[in-house]
């Protein structure tokens, strides 16, 4: 989503995304601390305005966290199958739009452009309602179940990302190698095979990261076209809760299990994109 | 005489020219880059090719290798014509040897592996006949023990002598030479260009775009001064560095001599 | 709306002969409805811009702040909003916290005080300016010391400095990454549909829960957002072009 440029500016230092601040370790725990604490406040409000009687916010979370994991590793496992489908599909297209061919070239850009530049919520309710609940091919019947239909349409957008990703890698290696291979007699797929998406891959593993991140906080979107998944179960939580005072803290929770998932990632993304910083 | 078939390469032997250039022209837009370039290089000989800056005298050595398409004119290398649509540039590619200001080597691969790459890939040779003759490469440009360090890990003038072995891996029978001790550090130049002369010596036939007069000056037959596309003046270096004629020739000679 | 009957009946005709239903033209409650919630999507849209850009400005010039407190605050507001969704983010305001902001209306009923489109442009903005100020941070830090050192050799404060060298090349490198940014936004406020701001996708929802024309709907908002997208990138490609430092900018 967000793409480093590397150093092309003769007089401007590279354009270093992911932030280049030196002790980033020790603001990580005082991050986390900060959360806790607001997470912990926030419990000892509810639990204030709940008065005596019902069971303490802490013991309630506690007591639902069991459902809880099971709805967020529904996300995970989404998240996981979308991208590993929308990875392939994108690395198709983004040798289509590389292609010499003009119309497979013409294919893959309204391809490419089309899903990512359509909402991904947009997608979902495209996917979720315009694709039958059960496939039938040859003579049998496959169910179609909803977060089947919900990890399609959004492997949809990140195969587009990833397209536009191969395409600016392949792109941002120098032209003296597409020479050179030339020069030795190479056909172009040989100098794609052997020489220009090897050196890609190390490019596009950061942004590829980023637009996993970004993937797993879409995930709750796919409560919103029905799928059972943790943002859903939150919501079935309080309702057989009944307790006001536990809005707060339950969607902080949320938020905490999201950020405890999401926040390495991105701390491994900056610490690829340092290592692999283009020359 | 019947016409022979359209693929068919024609004979060639020794006593042709192993690269016959006829009035090339070529020209980016409305920027004309070769106004009708024509020179031969017998089998054996240096050229080397001089001039100011400009994209003439690479872009001439690339249309030689069919990486850059001419508009008007003949390149015939070893009887086989450059500008023709049925060519097989792979088979051309194959004759000629390239070597670049920017050394491209592929940074992902060591030193052995950039110059095996090709012939296993391209010319299917066996993996262990093309390794013993990467590794005798590797001895004759002084890089043994060298073999597996990656091109980052290499100084300039080092990737630049593993960029002339790749290329002579592929057993060329002309050799272009693309300016290529231009973007290296003064000490590191005289390696580059004594293996260069190394080869010349062993009766390779180069074309050589290059700065280095003196260089030039001692490995040349022949020297062609090009200005704006078209070759100004020419001459073996004795004659052409002491009494060119041209005014041109000898206002670019007093800047840089 | 009388002059153009012709171009609705043609809508009207299309569905008789192909059976293709756009009432969104033809029919004048449909096409009011669709069209108030376009603007409500568009006005979500340009506020949320306006705001998270005015975030991400602020808090780069925040980050580079000399006291700690300030730094790690802002710094824990990026990592925050950028690493937890913005759906969970926006039910967090606006159920969350829309819970303790209530007030007792003259009938007597609980009346929220912050409608749900306030809690939306709150909630995109703060999420699209945790971006925004990473963006802006890069862009500032890919100025060099030096040329600041230069400006100040020739007199310039820091403030002026920061006004009149830092932030236009700040700008300028940043420009393509908050060009990606504000496409994002503007594709993420379909999310507002989740706490019920009448915006396009809530409003195309009722349209084909009524009319029972799901495909037609749906094609029609994957138009209407590629167009709006297709524009955005057009016009910030042409301020992108106006803003290049010739000789520096591929």
């Amino acid at each position: 989503m967000i793409a480093v440029r590397p150093g092309t500016l003769a007089v401007l230092k590279p354009f270093r995304l992911a932030g280049a601040s030196a002790p980033r370790l020790r603001l990580s725990t005082r991050h986390g601390a900060l959360l806790a604490i607001a997470f912990l406040l926030a419990v000892g409000v509810g639990d204030a305005q709940a008065g005596p009687g019902p069971a303490s916010i802490l013991a309630t979370l506690l007591k639902w966290t069991p459902l809880l994991a099971q709805g967020f590793a529904l996300d995970i496992a989404m998240s996981f199958l979308a991208m590993g489908v929308g990875t392939v599909a994108g690395v198709v297209v983004g040798l289509g739009l590389i292609s010499l061919r003009a119309p497979v070239r013409g294919l893959a850009w309204i391809v490419t452009q089309l899903f990512r530049n359509a909402p991904w919520l947009v997608m979902l309710f495209y996917c979720m309602l315009l694709l039958p609940f059960e496939l039938h091919i040859g003579g049998m019947t496959i169910p179609l179940p909803d977060w089947v239909k919900a990890t399609f349409g959004l492997g949809l957008p990140v195969m587009a990302n990833v397209a536009e990703l191969v395409r600016g890698a392949v792109r941002s290696i120098p032209f003296g190698q597409w020479e050179a291979s030339e020069a030795l007699a190479f056909t172009r797929w040989q100098t794609l095979r052997m020489i220009i998406l090897p050196q890609c891959i190390k490019r596009m593993t950061p942004p590829w990261m980023n637009l996993y991140s970004i993937l797993v906080a879409a995930m709750p979107l796919t409560s919103v076209v029905g799928v059972s998944e943790s943002m859903t179960l939150t919501g079935d939580i309080l309702s057989s809760e009944g307790r006001s005072e536990l809005l707060v803290p339950i969607y902080l929770y949320l938020l905490l299990w999201f950020f405890a998932y999401c926040y390495p990632i991105a701390r491994a993304t900056a610490v690829l994109e340092r290592r692999f910083q283009v020359r | 005489m019947t016409s022979p078939p359209a693929n068919a390469i024609p004979r060639w032997t020794p006593d042709q020219p192993l690269v016959r250039i006829r009035d090339v022209h070529m020209a980016f837009g409305k920027h004309v880059v070769l106004g009708g370039i024509t020179f031969d290089v017998m089998k054996g000989e240096v050229i080397c090719l001089i001039g100011p800056s400009g994209a003439g005298k690479s872009t001439l050595l690339r249309c030689v290798n069919a990486l850059v398409p001419i508009d008007r004119g003949s390149i015939l290398v070893e009887g086989q014509e450059v500008n023709d649509p049925k060519l097989d540039k792979l088979a051309l590619r194959r004759k000629v040897g390239m070597v670049f200001q920017q050394y491209n080597l592929f940074p992902h691969r060591t030193a052995l592996d950039n110059i095996m790459m090709a012939p296993i890939h391209v010319l299917k040779r066996d993996r262990r006949e093309v390794e013993a003759l990467a590794r005798a490469l590797m001895r004759k440009v002084r890089l043994d023990g060298k073999e597996s360090a990656y091109p980052g890990e290499l100084s300039g003038g080092q990737q630049q002598r593993v960029a002339i072995a790749r290329s002579l891996a592929m057993q060329p029978d002309v050799m272009l030479f693309d300016e290529v001790t231009a973007a290296l550090d003064p000490e590191t130049v005289k390696e580059v260009l004594v293996t260069i002369r190394e080869l010349v010596e062993e009766g390779m036939t180069c074309l050589i775009v290059t700065h280095e007069m003196g260089f030039a000056r001692e490995v040349a037959n022949q020297i062609y001064f090009t200005d704006r596309g078209i070759v100004v003046e020419h001459g073996p270096p004795a004659e052409f560095f002491t009494n060119s004629r041209d005014p041109r020739t000898r206002q670019f000679l007093s800047q840089i001599l | 709306m009388t002059d153009l009957a012709p171009v609705w009946d043609w809508f009207r005709r299309l569905h008789d002969t192909t059976g293709i239903n756009l009432t969104i033209f033809y029919d004048a409650f449909d096409r009011a409805r669709f069209f108030n919630g376009f603007l409500t999507s568009l006005r979500l849209m340009i506020v949320c811009l306006i705001v998270s850009v005015a975030i991400g400005v602020v808090g780069a010039w925040l980050q580079g702040s000399r006291i700690w407190l300030v730094r790690a605050g802002t710094q824990g507001y990026v990592q925050f909003f950028r690493n937890t969704p913005p759906l969970v983010q926006l039910y967090f305001f606006y159920f969350a916290l829309g819970s303790y902001l209530r007030m007792t209306a003259d009938n007597g009923l609980q009346v929220p005080i912050v409608s749900g489109f306030s809690w939306a442009v709150i909630g995109l903005s703060l999420y699209a300016g945790s971006f925004n100020v990473e963006i802006f941070r890069a862009g500032i830090e890919a100025v060099p010391r030096e040329t600041v050192e230069a400006a100040e050799a020739l007199g310039y404060t820091r403030l002026e400095a920061y006004a009149y060298i830092i932030l236009p090349l700040a700008l300028r490198i940043s420009l393509p990454a908050l060009n990606n940014n504000l496409v994002n936004l503007i594709k993420t406020t379909t999310i507002a549909y989740a706490i019920a701001v009448p915006e396009m996708l809530y409003v195309a929802n009722q349209i084909w829960s009524d009319e029972v024309n799901v495909p037609e709907m749906m094609n029609v908002l994957l138009v209407i957002y590629l167009l709006l997208v297709g524009v955005l990138v057009y016009v910030m490609g042409r301020w992108e072009r106006a803003l290049r430092v010739p000789g520096y900018t591929p």
